[in-house]
């Protein structure tokens, strides 16, 4: 097996984490921050989906689509987290797990009854169709546009929770949101924010993966129990886990469908099982951490 | 209320009256009316999960078929309904609901499954049960010794049949080929087809790779498939996995290498991911709209079709909706009712013309014996209208050769 294969094998594992730490990172910040394990979030990512592919075909270019649909789905997650998500904070993990449950088979079967139950054709965007010659081998324009905007969207989000002081609201609210009320910040509409900005990050998914699979209403659920896989392993709530184990899922798979292509998709599972074994709290985990 | 309407008054006297006759009617014997009885054919198909958009389909052509028939005053007099049931593409939901669509509701019959796994668990249940099963499923197991009853048929191609003739039309002699395979039945079988096919011909295979069941992603396979450099891609998946797999693979550049060629290629699908994705492919089917220019049968099923669900044309899965449950129906008609042995006996017997030309099922083993299509999907400039999916590149009219033969299946001959 030589090594230009094993090469483009793991820039195809990387382009696949991509999508999957873009989709994970929505999902822990919202854990990490508000508590709230959001299983409504793989449907979110659907619906982000389809807002991508109508606003880009509203607008007439996919450009629009990317931009706007995880802006437009955020403020509707911004909803959610003010008409829904709000009036349980406080209760125990699993109403507001429960509540995100039932709000995930709404939004399926609203999809389904707008749009049907059919995939759509969402297409690739002109300038990113077909492959680029890296010496070594061809890959896919657009698998590549999707790895340099991640890590774009990565280096934007670190900087401006490390380094604004929106960030270090966001940040100490995490930490303790009685003694940031005390210090006069209004620590609902941190959380709110928060919360529209993991939904965000599920919808720019969505329109992410749009042209490299087919959209259709079902297309969250098997996303949704990735994210979940990802965040796992990294540690819930952790920023930093959701990066590396959203590569590190990525990779993996790539690899063993080299060599064991069946085996593909039993992987995360059991590199998740390994990772709490030895780190029952996740690769960057904090021991004890009940949000 | 105005005046000059009058409302009925309800008299004690009638309200009695009344109530003892409907009594009386509901505590009629059973009996009295079972010359009359509705027939009624149970028909389990995935609704939900990745093989939907194929299921609803055939449940529209089901009815269409039910309809059909009862509009002529039914058989017998008796009228038709359907039972449909949700499988959720799940063996284990299927004959669950199998078996209470045959305990509870009493079914008749049972015609349906898409999956070929789903089917197997159905024809379990029907052949115990002794109910006859049409099932509309690609297989190669279901009509083997084995797994065959004489309740057991089968109405929609099977592997053998769709890999042979699509490798005919698109293999050569000492061409190479790469398969990617679902790793359940549906593949397995489709695998060996094209593997026999390939031999028969000549060409080599260079390497096959067995990819997850309802995989969203393919990628992490394309690498490795193009390193083979074969000629040929053979892609052995359904539904929305047929979808994802030919879309990744183009987007790696697959074609500018290789042909994409897959057992069946499915309408739906083609719909799904739109012309420049699916340009070139290749693929078997049992029916194609376009039919209806060559054969009388077909124009007559699109219309009626047509007639009923708002001008929309009917799909390759959706035709096995209407085949299925229409020469089931035809069978009753013949045998003059439900008794399951006189049907039995009808339907080895007849022969149906209801989608695209003559079809009957072969005595040993119930298999249909039909004509096969291959397809090309058209480019997107070639297209007449948003219908014109496929250009057609053989009809192979149906015979024994083109099945395994009975010995072969492990029938007595």
């Amino acid at each position: 097996m030589d090594l230009s294969l094993i090469i483009m094998q793991l820039l195809s594992g990387i382009a696949l984490g991509s999508v999957l730490v873009i989709t994970a990172l929505g999902l822990t910040i919202v854990f990490g921050m508000l508590g709230v394990v959001n299983f409504a979030h793989g449907a979110l990512f659907m619906i982000g989906a389809y807002a991508g592919l109508y606003l880009a075909s509203l607008t007439g270019s996919f450009w629009w689509g990317l931009l706007l649909a995880p802006i437009f789905i955020g403020v509707f997650g911004m909803l959610i987290e003010f008409v829904l998500i709000r009036r349980l904070y406080g209760r125990s993990i699993d109403d507001p797990l429960l509540l995100t449950f039932g709000l995930s088979y709404i939004l399926v079967e609203g999809v389904r009854i707008v749009f049907g139950s059919d995939g759509i054709p969402f297409p690739t965007p002109q300038q990113l169709i077909g492959v680029l010659d890296l010496g070594i081998g061809f890959f896919p324009r657009y698998r590549l546009f999707v790895i340099v905007l991640v890590a774009v969207v990565l280096l934007a989000l670190y900087l401006a929770l490390e380094k604004t002081r929106i960030g270090l609201i966001v940040r100490a609210g995490a930490r303790d949101p009685v003694m940031m009320q005390v210090l006069g910040v209004d620590i609902g509409r941190v959380w709110l924010a928060i919360f529209g900005l993991g939904v965000g990050l599920a919808a720019l998914g969505g329109v992410l993966a749009g042209p490299m699979r087919s959209v259709n209403p079902e297309m969250g659920s098997l996303v949704l129990a990735e994210a979940f896989v990802v965040t796992v392993i990294g540690g819930l709530g952790s920023i930093v886990g959701a990066v590396v184990a959203g590569l590190m899922v990525g990779i993996s798979i790539s690899l063993v469908a080299l060599f064991a292509p069946e085996m593909a998709t039993i992987v995360m599972f059991a590199l998740m099982a390994v990772v709490l074994l030895i780190r029952p709290q996740g690769l960057f985990g904090v021991r004890g951490r009940t949000a | 209320m105005p005046n000059s309407v009058s409302t009925p008054k309800v008299t004690r006297r009638t309200a009695l009256a009344g109530l003892s006759a409907g009594a009386a009617l509901l505590a009629m014997p059973r009996i009295g009316r079972a010359a009359d009885e509705t027939i009624r054919i149970g028909f389990p198909t995935p609704l939900t999960g990745p093989f939907a958009a194929e299921a609803r389909d055939q449940v529209k052509c089901a009815e269409l078929a039910v309809k059909l028939v009862n509009d002529k005053g039914g058989i017998g007099g008796r009228k038709v309904e359907l039972l449909v049931r949700d499988d959720k593409l799940n063996a284990g939901e299927a004959a669950t609901r199998t078996l209470e669509l045959i305990e509870k509701d009493k079914v008749h019959a049972v015609v349906g499954a898409l999956s070929s796994a789903v089917q197997l668990a159905v024809n379990e249940v029907t052949r115990a049960r002794g109910v006859i099963y049409v099932s509309i499923s690609q297989s190669d197991t279901i009509n083997e010794a084995k797994d065959f009853s004489k309740f057991t048929f089968h109405e929609a191609l099977n592997p053998h049949m769709t890999t042979a003739a699509v490798a005919r039309q698109t293999l050569k002699k000492g061409m190479k080929v790469a398969h990617l395979v679902a790793d359940y039945a549906y593949g397995h079988e489709m695998l060996r087809g094209f593997k026999r096919a390939q031999a028969a011909i000549g060409a080599d295979s260079v390497g096959e790779i067995l990819h997850p069941f309802g995989a969203a992603d393919y990628s992490t396979f394309m690498p490795r498939l193009m390193s083979m450099r074969p000629d040929v891609l053979c892609i052995s998946n359904f539904g929305r996995d047929q979808a994802n797999a030919i879309k990744q693979a183009v987007d790696f550049g697959v074609k500018q290498q290789m042909k994409i060629v897959v057992p069946v290629i499915l309408h739906n699908q083609r719909l799904a991911v739109g012309p420049d994705v699916f340009e070139g492919v290749v693929g078997g089917a049992n029916y194609y709209w376009g039919l209806e220019a060559q054969s009388k049968s077909a124009a007559s099923f699109n219309a009626a079709f047509k007639a009923a669900n708002g001008g929309a044309i009917p799909t390759d899965y959706g035709a096995y909706g209407y085949s299925g449950v229409g020469s089931l129906l035809a069978a009753m008609q013949a045998a003059g009712g439900t008794d399951t042995d006189k049907v039995v006996d009808a339907l080895e017997k007849l022969q149906y013309d209801l989608t695209k030309g003559p079809q009957h099922y072969r005595k040993c083993d119930h298999q249909s014996v039909q004509s096969v299509l291959v397809l090309e999907s058209k480019k997107k400039s070639a297209m007449a209208n948003e219908n014109d999916l496929f250009a057609v590149l053989a009809n192979e009219a149906g015979s024994d050769d083109m099945l395994r033969s009975c010995s072969e299946l492990g029938h007595a001959t």
